[in-house]
């Protein structure tokens, strides 16, 4: 049960009786309601009066997700590795660490890359955000956040700015000023405000708008220009841990996965929630969508990644290996979405082969968990960040017979 | 919690030796209680401190007595702030709720013991009931709760009576907020968790229902288009294919940048071959965009891509600036005679124009959508088949592999490039115009 999911506290007139008090903030179908403590009162009084009790709804909820299952399962005439038992095998892999990037002071938590294939900025333990040229191995900037644990950041698709957030409960936006003399972090906006830690956040399309994924168990849309709040978006209910944005033709859907086992699609113009998936058996630390965005994939504490396509609406293959038993992080697809990457907390990488299901190379390196790994946008690079202090830039080639 | 914290700085400064309240001693019966001050005096003190009024002032006093930082000496029960000469006292920080949350139930046990041995019959009727929940509950450390209670009652038998009397008001204070009497406290919370749960439920059913109605593909066709998309993307992908004329990475030569940078006077065949995969592709690359206006503006439907694009920049731009935005397009695209007039039906321009009148992010959503499939269907196609893509196609670079180093030890030097952010500054100076021009998230040049 997630702790702060709808409550948060301010001051002002009651929606109900209209006296100014301490109000909780609760949402009833995503309408925001402020209720002063007696009127709240009196509100729940009537749900429980009218004989809708917590075990009858349970029991419709329960009914409903058993004839889901039955209706998905109904159109499930071929597995995966059924359809592509006709393609050929991924040769074997060379990997070679290309690029070390040595700076923070403690555990990476995070890292995106920028639209130019070679910058990036990480996000550490430390409280410091990093903006990297990769290539050349230049820190460019180097922001120190009010708190440590900043456990999100994102590029700005122009390049012009970064987003990072954490224990500090907001996601700030910060413009990248190349004056040497000038304190990046001091142009620092708050963009996103949520009553538990942030977990991740992405820019959409533009500079202008964020999206954001908390422990509260929300996520929500911000304006960067204003600050304001957009849409929100509820249904978990527990914390969430990752987002990733569709990288569909009408660009207007996310996913997030949390800690309640569930990966849930939202479209972001209604706030609804229009697809849920609850497949693992363990908190789910990453979700990552398929290049063409029909799909996506996600890494869990239950030590498998899984891959589920959003027009069959079901899960189609568990990436999993008896050997495995540590809980994986993090997941990112090759550009043709024919292998997938995945992070461990036994330090390693893996790589999978997406169609067929098998593992075709396990990549070591790091000296602690991976927390983090991204391909570069056009794909010649994998960059990985992890707990031990460090980020790798990756160089994979397929030596693979046409 | 805020609320904590900012009640917690308005005690520390109603404690405050020289600008805080002023203490005396109270008389209670015919005792003394030493650093007390009355109702009355709170109240004048919180309305000379933040300028507030009488009303604001007593609410104040009211929420902290409430959170259980002042504690009345007479009339232990009541938490309701007198302005006049009851008597009061800052509660210790050890009590309060934001350090002791939440307060447990051994402790409880241990009071409503002390309170029962003390004095025979003096616990309330709601207290003598959780006694006896707690007795059956923790009936394994009942030896530990009574020989506990028994403790502290002869510890403090020792004190002073001035002390002993504040401590068990202290106590008292305490428990009647962490432990109300059936009240709207205790009521609400209940009440609060209830809603929350039952919150969840039915968002999860709502959930349910709509993914029950919602159509579904065959996983074959699924399946397959994975399949399909992995085979023809292969060759794109540096991971299987490589890239040439070789990986910036492995090479150090970011010549691979530089021949796919955003505009150059030729593009790399790969590149233009993607155009050819779907819609979407050709649109993502500004490039490809710029080819396709060319196009359509030979077929005299350029205002199409236009309107679409001006669309993007409305969805994806600041909130400020969509009103006029989308006056904007109205004029251009939208209105009677207009220069640039798109060509939408009926139904949907009815909807846009009635959404005009109260402008927001997503008010062209469906007349986008119409020009954005309009153009998908019938100019995209025939794009791909005209004489300006083959002709591009054609003379598209395909870059000559980099031969392996004569000397592999030798690294190349690495060069850095302009930094996005520096590219933009640049243009905002130059133009005297904001970036803007383009669609949103343009970005310059490696």
């Amino acid at each position: 049960m997630c702790d702060q999911t709808f409550v948060a506290a301010t001051f002002g007139p009651c929606d109900s009786c209209g006296t100014a008090s301490p109000l909780m903030n609760i949402y009833i179908k995503n309408e925001p309601i402020n209720y002063c403590s007696f009127c709240m009162e009196v509100m729940a009084c009537q749900g429980l009066q009218k004989g809708e009790t917590l075990a009858t709804l349970k029991k419709e909820c329960e009914s409903l997700k058993k004839k889901l299952e039955e209706d998905r399962g109904k159109l499930n005439d071929v597995e995966l590795h059924q359809v592509a038992e006709k393609v050929e095998v991924v040769g074997a892999l060379s990997i070679k660490t290309r690029r070390v990037l040595k700076g923070h002071t403690n555990k990476v938590l995070c890292m995106d890359w920028c639209k130019d294939k070679r910058r990036l900025v990480s996000s550490s333990q430390d409280g410091k955000v990093i903006v990297w040229d990769g290539f050349t191995l230049n820190k460019e900037h180097g922001m120190s956040m009010p708190t440590t644990w900043v456990m999100a950041c994102a590029y700005a698709p122009s390049g012009c700015a970064v987003a990072c957030g954490g224990l500090d409960n907001k996601c700030s936006v910060i413009p990248l000023s190349l004056d040497s003399n000038e304190n990046c972090a001091a142009k620092k906006k708050t963009v996103a405000m949520h009553t538990n830690y942030i977990s991740g956040c992405t820019f959409t399309n533009s500079d202008m708008q964020l999206l954001s994924c908390s422990g509260d168990g929300t996520s929500a849309l911000w304006d960067v220009e204003s600050g304001q709040l957009l849409q929100s978006f509820h249904g978990h209910t527990s914390d969430i841990l990752s987002l990733d944005l569709a990288p569909s033709e009408t660009g207007n859907t996310f996913v997030t996965g949390g800690c309640d086992k569930k990966a849930n699609v939202w479209d972001m113009r209604s706030g609804q929630n229009i697809q849920s998936f609850e497949c693992h058996e363990s908190d789910i630390n990453c979700v990552k969508y398929y290049p063409s965005g029909d799909a996506f994939a996600s890494a869990s504490d239950d030590a498998t990644c899984r891959f589920f396509d959003l027009r069959a609406d079901r899960e189609v293959a568990v990436f999993q290996k008896d050997s495995i038993v540590f809980g994986a992080s993090t997941v990112d697809f090759s550009l043709s979405g024919r292998l997938l990457f995945a992070g461990y907390n036994d330090y390693t990488i893996n790589v999978w082969d997406v169609l067929k299901g098998t593992r075709i190379s396990m990549m070591f390196g790091h000296e602690n968990r991976v927390s983090r790994v991204r391909l570069s946008p056009d794909g010649t690079a994998l960059c990985s960040a992890s707990w031990d202090n460090t980020l790798r830039v990756i160089d994979i080639f397929c030596c693979f017979q046409a | 919690y805020y609320l904590n914290y900012f009640m917690e700085k308005v005690i520390v400064a109603m404690q405050d030796p020289d600008m805080g309240m002023k203490m005396r001693n109270q008389r209670l019966l015919i005792t003394v209680i030493p650093h007390a001050m009355t109702g009355h005096d709170i109240i004048t003190w919180l309305i000379q401190k933040y300028s507030i009024c009488e009303e604001e002032a007593l609410h104040l006093g009211g929420m902290l007595l409430k959170y259980g930082y002042i504690y009345p000496l007479k009339e232990p029960r009541s938490i309701v702030l007198h302005p006049d000469e009851t008597p009061y006292r800052f509660q210790t920080p050890y009590f309060w709720t934001s350090t002791r949350w939440p307060a447990s139930e051994l402790d409880y046990a241990i009071y409503l013991a002390k309170k029962n041995i003390r004095k025979q019959g003096e616990l309330m009727e709601y207290e003598k009931e959780r006694y006896s929940v707690l007795h059956k509950r923790i009936n394994h450390t009942w030896d530990f709760v009574v020989m506990q209670a028994r403790e502290q009652l002869r510890a403090s038998k020792q004190r002073r009576k001035a002390d002993r009397i504040v401590l068990e008001c202290q106590e008292q204070a305490y428990w009647l907020i962490n432990r109300p009497p059936v009240c709207s406290i205790l009521l609400f919370y209940t009440a609060l968790v209830y809603t929350c749960v039952a919150l969840c439920l039915c968002l999860q059913i709502e959930t349910c229902r709509r993914a029950l109605g919602r159509n579904r593909v065959k996983s074959s066709i699924c399946l397959e288009g994975f399949v399909k998309y992995s085979e023809q993307y292969q060759n794109h992908d540096p991971i299987m294919q490589g890239c040439l004329p070789s990986n910036p990475w492995i090479s150090d030569d970011t010549a691979h940048w530089t021949m796919n940078a955003e505009m150059v006077p030729t593009p790399t065949r790969l590149r233009v071959e993607c155009w050819s995969f779907s819609f979407m592709e050709l649109l993502k690359d500004v490039m490809g965009r710029k080819e396709f206006m060319t196009y359509l503006e030979k077929e005299f439907s350029g205002e199409n891509l236009c309107f679409w694009q001006a669309c993007e920049d409305i969805r994806h731009g600041e909130s400020s600036k969509i009103a006029e935005k989308v006056e904007e397009v109205y004029k251009n695209f939208l209105a009677p005679g207009a220069a640039r007039w798109v060509n939408i039906d009926s139904k949907t321009m009815d909807k846009t124009l009635e959404g005009i009148k109260r402008p927001h992010r997503f008010v062209m959503d469906d007349a986008q959508m119409h020009i954005y499939f309009l153009m998908k269907k019938d100019s995209y196609p025939r794009y791909l088949k005209s004489d300006l893509y083959k002709n591009m196609l054609a003379k598209a670079i395909i870059p000559q592999e980099t031969k392996k180093s004569v000397f592999p030890f030798m690294r190349r030097q690495r060069h850095s490039s302009p930094s996005p952010a520096q590219a933009a500054a640049q243009a905002t100076e130059e133009d005297g115009r904001g970036k803007g021009a383009g669609p949103a998230g343009t970005n310059s040049d490696v």
